[in-house]
């Protein structure tokens, strides 16, 4: 098309609109193309956002009508075998009153629609059910805007920010972002289940719109690095569970059996019985961490959010992540377009601004967790199973001496896992995370 | 020529479900979207000015959020859109929502004549096929319902030709202009808009007009003016599958019972088949 734009930003995802908002803010002239027939269609629905990231973009998002589903006061973490589990949870007051909204969990295609609206208002062109198929080039290489879908579907723009999420063939096609390794990806389902909103409050022990999330590791995942979660909605819950896609492939486990039988654990049937499963959804999920991190920035382009790998699958942050990737890219874009310099050298400040916050150190913090869970698959097997028999045993009562127990227990624990294999857990565990 | 099409938002019927305990529509999660009948009509205005010039204006009766439709058909190349939005339009009935557009195109058609008003054949949420012949009879246009085909429009004489389908097949007829078409479905192609028709429809700003505006009595509209009244909401029952006759295990048994059963109960039929080969 004939007209041209400041910046064209590819995926109206948590990433892209964070910055077309900021953008739009500053005046800066935005198109953002979402293939969805409007944003959030294709997204995973269900997970937690976090108020604070939200917050520096739009800081009175309450007010502005945010669908919230629950407001989160207690995160639990499950370590299940298959019988049964460990259950520790953590839960403060303080996130029902001062520190509201620290995390709270939404539906995503409600979610993503009101963000995208909101970047509307503030005078950016959404432009939904589009898909861009490839970037344009000049003859040095530099990117100076996109190709859609559409007839007379080629736009200009100074700047191009990548923000097309996990699945980003358009990033890898440029030469960008190597396509990740099978090890580097998770494959996560998801099944929305409805019950009343009184039940779910009931079972989960809270009033006032308050929720919990509930993190779970162990037997459930089939031996295959891992993890499933339980978060509340307003009336449903969110089930999902995934595993590393090298996993899925050697395990030859198939997602939905997983969920399946994931839905028949002891701990999780009281919790959903009675529900009515909505909705079914598949989704990819960036697991490489630190070192898959693409090159950020080039001569007119940047990327953000998932397709630039950032995820924290320790603390399961990815959300907050594409939001304060996508604010940060708006604001080098800013300073680039006032320069007039829209290369490498004038987007620079992107790379910076990332290396300095929390997005870069916390990624570089946990380099190592993703190859540590991915070896240690004792995590998944053993580990589980023989802690559930130590909890087993010590709690049955049936006149064994509690020395006895022990000793069963600890006779148990090394016919299944030898000194070193121990040992080398725990210190692989260490470097992991410290 | 000026061509006005009325186009409804309606919940995705292939998602809506029926409580069969309550027997009300179960619409939470269910998305919002433009009558596909009603985009085949703006395809077909717009597809009409293309081919004898003009304009087409999109009106909509709904809540703020069917805009959306509204784009939808901008995005095709309706160049103007007016949504009708009102708390006094709420619970409006087919009686109700046509007095309420024919007010509409009234309205507009004494600034700008209206030649043609074009609607989709029935919305997918209500089946009813009233609004259009609604609309019709109050302003006094000529109507042409269930149009498989435009054949020719003539402003200078003011008539147009048009094939329709009735039962059995389909007649040729010809009419006087101002005229309202109600389509079928396979008439037109929506088509995939180009970016910048697409980029023109998400930026146009869209007139909201209310009661006001249409100079509508109000107790004509919405509830107040609809006189239909929903007494019950039910899925119909489930269709039983016919007879089955085994021959996977004893084929003569089978054979045998089909006979039977078919002889008992068709036996008009064979009698008739019977008949016509004698003669
Ligand atoms: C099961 C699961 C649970 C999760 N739970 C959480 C959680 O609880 N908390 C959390 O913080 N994070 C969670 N995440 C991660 C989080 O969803 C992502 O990190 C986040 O959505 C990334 O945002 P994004 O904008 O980068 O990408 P996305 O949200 O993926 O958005 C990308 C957008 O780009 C569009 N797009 C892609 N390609 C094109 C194209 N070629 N043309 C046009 N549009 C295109 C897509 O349709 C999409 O709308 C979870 C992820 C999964 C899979």
């Amino acid at each position: 098309m004939k007209e041209t734009f400041d910046v064209a930003i590819v995926g109206a995802g948590p990433a892209g609109v964070s910055a077309a908002c900021i953008l739009a803010d500053a005046g800066i002239k935005t198109i953002v193309f979402e293939r969805g027939e409007y944003p959030g269609a294709k997204n995973m629905s269900g997970g937690v956002v976090y108020g604070h990231d939200l917050a520096q973009i739009i800081p009175d998002y309450v007010d502005h009508k945010c669908p919230i589903e629950r407001n989160i006061i207690e995160s639990r973490i499950w370590y299940l075998s298959k019988e049964g589990g460990y259950s520790f949870g953590y839960r403060d007051s303080i996130f029902a009153a001062e520190r509201k909204h620290n995390a709270f969990t939404v539906l995503r295609a409600k979610f993503d629609r009101w963000y995208a609206e909101q970047a509307r208002k503030k005078g950016a062109l959404i432009v939904p059910s589009t898909v861009a198929v490839d970037l344009l080039r000049n003859d040095k290489g530099g990117v100076v805007g996109v190709v859609t879908g559409r007839e007379d579907g080629e736009v200009r723009a100074k700047v191009t920010l990548l923000a097309d999420g996990i699945n980003s063939p358009l990033a890898a096609r440029a030469g960008f972002r190597v396509e990740p390794k099978p090890e580097e990806v998770a494959l996560a389902v998801k099944e929305v289940i409805e019950l009343p909103s009184e039940v779910i409050e009931q079972r989960f022990g809270v009033s006032n719109g308050d929720g919990v999330t509930i993190e779970i590791l162990g037997e459930i995942t089939g031996g295959m690095d891992g993890i499933a979660t339980v978060y509340t909605n307003r009336n449903s819950l969110s089930l999902a569970i995934g595993a590393n896609l090298a996993d899925f492939a050697t395990s030859k486990l198939r997602p939905y059996e997983l969920l399946e039988a994931f839905k028949q654990h002891p701990l999780v049937v009281p919790l959903i019985s009675g529900g009515q499963p909505r909705e079914y959804i598949a989704h990819w999920l960036p697991e490489g961490g630190y070192d898959t991190i693409p090159a950020l920035y080039g001569d007119g382009y940047l990327i953000a959010g998932d397709s630039a790998m950032m995820f924290n699958a320790m603390h399961r942050e990815g959300s907050n992540l594409a939001m304060a990737s996508g604010r940060m890219a708006a604001e080098a874009i800013i300073e680039a377009i006032g320069r007039g310099d829209c290369s490498r050298k004038g987007l620079a400040n992107y790379g910076k601004r990332l290396a300095e916050s929390y997005v870069l150190k916390d990624l570089k913090k946990y380099r190592r967790f993703g190859r540590f869970r991915y070896r240690h698959k004792e995590i998944f097997n053993e580990i589980p199973a023989l802690a559930s028999l130590a909890g087993r045993e010590m709690l049955t009562v049936n006149g064994v001496s509690k020395k006895q127990k022990q000793k069963m227990i600890v006779k148990e624990v090394r016919r299944k896992m030898s000194i070193l294999r121990i040992a080398r857990l725990l210190w692989h565990s260490w470097r992991a995370v410290r | 020529m000026h061509i006005v099409c009325c186009v409804k938002q309606v919940p995705d019927t292939t998602q809506v479900k029926i409580d069969p305990e309550t027997n009300t529509l179960i619409r939470s999660g269910v998305e919002s979207i433009c009558n596909p009948y009603d985009l085949v009509a703006a395809e077909v205005a717009v597809q009409l000015t293309e081919r004898y010039g003009g304009k087409v204006t999109v009106i909509s009766m709904g809540p703020p959020q069917a805009e959306s439709a509204l784009r939808e058909c901008l995005a095709l190349g309706a160049k103007e859109a007016i949504l009708l939005s009102d708390r006094a339009f709420a619970g409006a009935d087919t009686l109700a929502t046509s007095y309420t557009l024919s007010q509409t195109i009234s309205r507009i058609a004494a600034v700008n004549p209206v030649h043609l008003v074009i609607c989709g054949k029935q919305a997918i949420d209500g089946d009813t096929a009233q609004t259009g012949p609604g609309i019709a009879t109050r302003l006094g246009y000529s109507q042409f319902t269930y149009v498989s085909e435009v054949v020719s429009v003539d402003v200078e004489n003011n008539t147009i030709k048009v094939k329709r389908e009735i039962e059995g097949g389909s007649e040729l007829i010809e009419g006087t202009l101002p005229a309202l078409l109600t389509v079928e479905l396979g008439l037109g192609i929506p088509r995939y808009a180009s970016l910048p028709e697409l980029a023109r429809a998400l930026r146009q700003d869209i007139e909201v007009w209310g009661a006001g505006e249409i100079g509508a009595l109000p107790e004509r509209l919405g509830l107040r003016g609809s006189p239909t009244s929903v007494h019950r909401i039910f899925a119909p029952p489930v269709r039983e599958g016919g007879r089955v006759f085994d021959s996977t295990e004893n084929t003569e048994r089978a054979i045998e019972d089909f006979v039977e059963v078919f002889f008992e109960k068709e036996s008009p039929l064979l009698e008739h088949l019977l008949s016509q080969d004698k003669g």
